[in-house]
C-alpha cells in the first residue's frame, strides 16, 4: 500500500497490476444496511475505488415545513421533535425560544436550567447512539451494547420526567409541561454517575484499537474550506478544527453561564478532520454534556420552588415579524426561520436541519475512496435520515 | 462385507460429528459472546438455555423458499453451496481426535486438508459470479483475493510443522509432538490461526461478507436451505480448522490418560481454539481489504517463511 495524493493504492498482493477495469454504477440505499435509514448514494466505482458520489435524498420527505404552516405553536412542536428522532428535545427547543422571543416572553429560571439540563442529556443519548452504532458499520458488534446499556439508564430519567422515550414533548412556549418529580434530581445525578462510571468500559473498546484507528485515521478528511462552502457544522465541523459553537457562540439557555470562563462548558475540538477526529470529538463532548449536566443539576438543587412555565392565552399568536433562531443540536446547527403575519399559525416556517448540510459534502469526500472507507466515512457523518429530508 | 460395514460406519461417524460439531460450536457463539456484550442469547428454544436455537433455525431455514434470482446463472448459483460445504466434510474425515478415532488415517494428511479445505474457495467465488448481484460480485472478489494469500502463510506455517516432525500425517505429527513446540512453533502458530481466521472470512477478517458494505457479499441473494449451507459451512470450517490446530501446535490427544481420553482431549483443545475464534468477533472490528493484504503479504508471510528457516537449523542441529 502505498500513498500517493491521499490515494490509497492497492498494489501488495497484486501480481498482474494494471488490469483493464470497467466503471460499475453501484446503489448504495435506499435500503441497505451501511445508511441506517433511506439514505440513496449513487455511486460510480473503479473495481472497490470510487469514483464519484451523489447523495440521493427525499426518500423520507415528509413536508415537515409545509405541516408546520397549518399546526398552531403548539402542535408544531409535536412535528418539530420528529426530523431528528435522536435530538427531539432540543429541536423542540429551537421552536419554542423562538416564539418566546417573538413574545418577548420571560421563562421562569427554573424551567431554563431544567431545559438545559434535559438538552444536556439528549446530547449525551444522541452521542452515545453514534459511538454505538459506528464501530458497528465498522464490523465490531460488541460497543453498541455498551452504549445501549447508557442510553437505558438516562432514558429511564428522560421517561420519568417527560413520559416520552424519543418524542418527548416536554417542552411548551413559555416554559415545560410540567415540574420536574419528587426526587428526581438525585436519580438523574446517579445516572449520570453511573454513566460516566461506565464510560470508559464503552471506550476501551472504541478508543486504542489499531484496527478501528487503521479504518479511521487519515479516512475522509474534511477541509475547513469543504466545511465553510457546504455549511457543515456540530462535531463534524469542530474535528475539522473549526471552532464554533453556539452554545458558546450565541449562547441561548443557561448555556451563557455554563460557558463563561469559570464554567464547566468547553467545545471540544480536533484538527486532523478525518473519521477517528469526529469519533474523539463525539466521545469526548460525552464528558462535557455530563460535566454541563452536573452543574445545571447542582444549580437546580438550590432554585427555590416556583412554575416551570407561563400562563398562556387560549390561542397563541405570534406578532408579526419574523426571526431566525439556532440552537446547537447533537448533530449541529437546527435552525428555524419563523415568518408570522400575527395569526395562530406561522406564515412560513423554514428549518434548517444538520444533517441535510452534513451528507452534502459526501459528493466531495467520497470520490478516490474504497467502498470500505466509504462506509467509514457514511457513518463518521454522524446524522439521521429524517434530519436530511425533513 | 466387513469392509462395507466399517467404511459405512465410518461415514456415517464423520456425518454425525460434522452436523454436530458445528452446531455445539455455533451455540457456544450465540452464548458466548452474548455473555461479552451483556445479553443473556437465545433463552428459550428447547427450553434449558435455548440449547435447541440452531436446531430452531435449521427447521426454519428448510422452511423458507428456495428462491434462485431470475439473472441468475441457475446451475451454478444452485450448486456453489455444496461446493462450499463437502470440502470442509472431507477435511474432517482425515483429521484425527486420537491414534484410534479417526476416519481415514492418510499417509500425508496434513497436505490433504490443507489442499481440500483451499476448494471452499471456490464455492464462495462460484456464488458470487453466479449470483448476477453487483454485492455478491464484490464480495467473491474479495474473497478469492483473501483466500489466495492466506494460503501461502498457512501452508508455509503447516511445513514448518511438517519439518519439525519428519512427518507428512497429521498422526505422525502428534506422535513426534514435544512441548518444546509451544515455544519454537509459536511464530507459526499465530501465523496458521490469523491464516485461519482470513480463510474462515471471520472478523476481523469478514470483508467477503461486511454487512455493513457489501450486505452479505457473495451470499446476499441466498436464502432458505442453502443459505444454510453457507452458514453451516462457516461454522464446519471453524471446527475444522481448530481441531487442526490442536492437532498441529498443541499435541492433539497428548494429556492425562491419553490412552483412554485422547480424543476427548483434542476435542477440548479444539474447542478453546474456536472459543477464541468466536472472541475476536466480539472485540474487533473489521480491517479493510487492502490492509488485510498488506498483512498477509508483508507480515505472515516473512513470519511464516523465519520460522520454516528457525524450524529447519533446529531440525539440523538437534539430528
Amino acid at each position: 500500500m502505498t500513498t500517493t495524493e491521499g490515494r490509497r493504492e492497492l498494489t501488495v498482493g497484486m501480481g498482474a497490476g494494471g488490469l483493464a477495469t470497467a466503471d460499475m454504477v453501484l446503489n448504495i440505499g435506499p435500503q441497505h444496511p451501511a445508511t441506517h435509514g433511506v439514505l440513496r448514494l449513487r455511486i460510480v466505482v473503479d473495481g472497490e475505488r470510487i469514483v464519484s458520489a451523489e447523495p440521493i435524498v427525499g426518500y423520507m420527505h415528509r413536508g415537515a415545513e409545509k405541516l408546520f404552516e397549518v399546526r398552531d405553536y403548539r402542535q408544531i412542536i409535536v412535528l418539530a421533535n420528529r426530523h431528528d428522532w435522536l435530538s427531539a428535545f432540543s429541536s423542540e427547543l429551537g421552536v419554542v425560544l423562538g416564539v418566546e422571543r417573538m413574545l418577548g416572553m420571560e421563562v421562569p429560571e427554573r424551567a431554563v436550567w431544567a431545559r438545559t439540563l434535559l438538552a444536556e442529556l439528549n446530547r449525551v443519548l444522541n452521542h452515545l447512539m453514534f459511538l454505538g452504532s459506528y464501530p458497528l458499520e465498522l464490523g465490531a458488534i460488541t460497543p453498541i451494547f455498551y452504549a445501549f446499556r447508557e442510553r437505558e439508564e438516562l432514558q429511564a430519567v428522560m421517561e420519568e420526567a417527560s413520559g416520552g422515550r424519543m418524542h418527548y414533548m416536554f417542552n411548551r412556549v413559555g416554559g415545560l409541561k410540567e415540574d420536574l418529580p419528587a426526587g428526581w434530581l438525585d436519580r438523574v445525578a446517579y445516572a449520570v454517575q453511573a454513566v460516566r462510571g461506565r464510560l470508559p468500559d464503552l471506550e476501551a473498546l472504541i478508543v486504542g484499537n489499531e484496527i478501528l484507528e487503521a479504518r479511521t485515521r487519515g479516512v475522509g478528511i474534511v477541509t475547513p474550506e469543504t466545511i465553510a462552502a457546504y455549511g457543515v457544522s456540530g462535531p463534524i465541523a469542530r474535528a475539522a478544527g473549526v471552532d464554533m459553537d453556539l452554545r458558546r457562540d450565541e449562547p441561548y439557555l443557561a448555556y451563557g453561564e455554563l460557558f463563561a470562563d469559570s464554567g464547566p462548558g468547553r467545545v471540544v475540538t480536533r484538527t486532523a478532520g478525518d473519521c477517528l477526529a469526529r469519533l474523539e470529538v463525539l466521545l469526548e463532548q460525552v464528558h462535557v454534556s455530563l460535566d454541563l449536566a452536573e452543574a445545571c443539576l447542582d444549580r437546580l438543587r438550590t432554585l427555590p420552588q416556583g412554575p416551570v412555565n407561563v400562563k398562556l392565552p387560549k390561542v397563541l399568536k405570534v406578532p408579526e415579524g419574523d426571526l431566525y433562531t439556532a440552537t446547537e443540536n447533537p448533530l449541529g446547527f437546527n435552525g428555524y426561520y419563523l415568518v408570522s403575519r400575527g395569526e395562530k399559525t406561522p406564515w412560513r416556517l423554514k428549518l434548517r436541519s444538520a444533517s441535510f448540510n452534513n451528507v452534502a459534502v459526501l459528493a466531495e469526500v467520497l470520490p478516490g475512496n474504497l467502498i470500505a472507507d466509504m462506509v467509514a466515512i457514511l457513518g463518521s457523518m454522524f446524522f439521521v435520515v429524517g434530519d436530511v429530508d425533513k | 462385507m466387513n469392509d462395507a460395514v466399517e467404511v459405512t460406519l465410518r461415514a456415517v461417524g464423520v456425518l454425525a460429528a460434522f452436523l454436530v460439531l458445528p452446531l455445539l460450536v455455533g451455540q457456544t457463539e450465540h452464548k458466548v459472546m452474548a455473555h461479552m456484550q451483556g445479553r443473556l442469547g437465545p433463552m428459550y428454544a428447547g427450553g434449558f438455555h435455548g440449547w435447541a436455537q440452531l436446531v430452531a433455525d435449521g427447521v426454519k431455514f428448510v422452511q423458507k423458499e428456495d428462491i434462485t434470482p431470475a439473472a441468475a446463472d441457475q446451475r451454478v448459483f444452485r450448486f456453489a453451496p455444496a461446493v462450499a460445504l463437502v470440502p470442509y466434510l472431507v477435511a474432517m474425515a482425515a483429521i484425527p481426535l486420537s491414534p484410534d478415532v479417526v476416519a481415514a488415517d492418510l499417509p500425508a494428511s496434513a497436505v490433504f486438508v490443507l489442499a481440500v479445505t483451499a476448494v471452499g474457495i471456490l464455492g464462495t467465488l462460484m456464488a458470487g459470479w453466479a449470483s448476477a448481484n453487483k454485492y455478491s460480485l464484490l464480495g467473491a472478489m474479495r474473497a478469492a483475493a483473501q483466500l489466495l494469500s492466506y494460503e501461502l502463510p498457512m501452508v508455509l506455517a503447516v511445513a514448518s510443522i511438517c519439518l519439525a516432525a519428519g512427518s507428512l500425517s497429521l498422526s505422525g505429527i502428534v506422535a513426534a509432538w514435544s512441548p518444546w513446540w509451544l515455544v519454537l512453533q509459536l511464530p507459526g502458530a499465530i501465523v496458521f490461526l490469523v491464516s485461519a481466521v482470513a480463510e474462515l472470512q471471520r472478523p476481523p477478517f469478514d470483508m467477503p461478507v461486511a454487512d455493513s458494505e457489501i450486505v452479505f457479499g457473495a451470499y446476499t441473494e441466498y436464502t432458505g436451505l442453502r443459505f444454510a449451507f453457507f452458514l453451516l459451512s462457516e461454522y464446519a470450517g471453524i471446527v475444522v480448522m481448530s481441531l487442526l490446530f490442536a492437532v498441529l501446535y498443541l499435541g492433539g490427544w497428548h494429556g492425562l490418560a491419553s490412552d483412554q481420553l485422547g480424543w476427548l482431549w483434542t476435542l477440548l483443545k479444539g474447542f478453546c481454539i474456536a472459543v477464541v475464534v468466536i472472541w475476536l468477533r466480539v472485540a474487533w472490528p473489521r480491517l479493510r481489504e487492502d490492509q488485510l493484504q498488506r498483512l498477509a503479504w508483508l507480515v505472515l508471510v516473512p513470519l511464516a517463511l523465519a520460522q520454516l528457516a528457525l524450524t529447519g537449523v533446529w531440525v539440523v542441529v538437534a539430528a
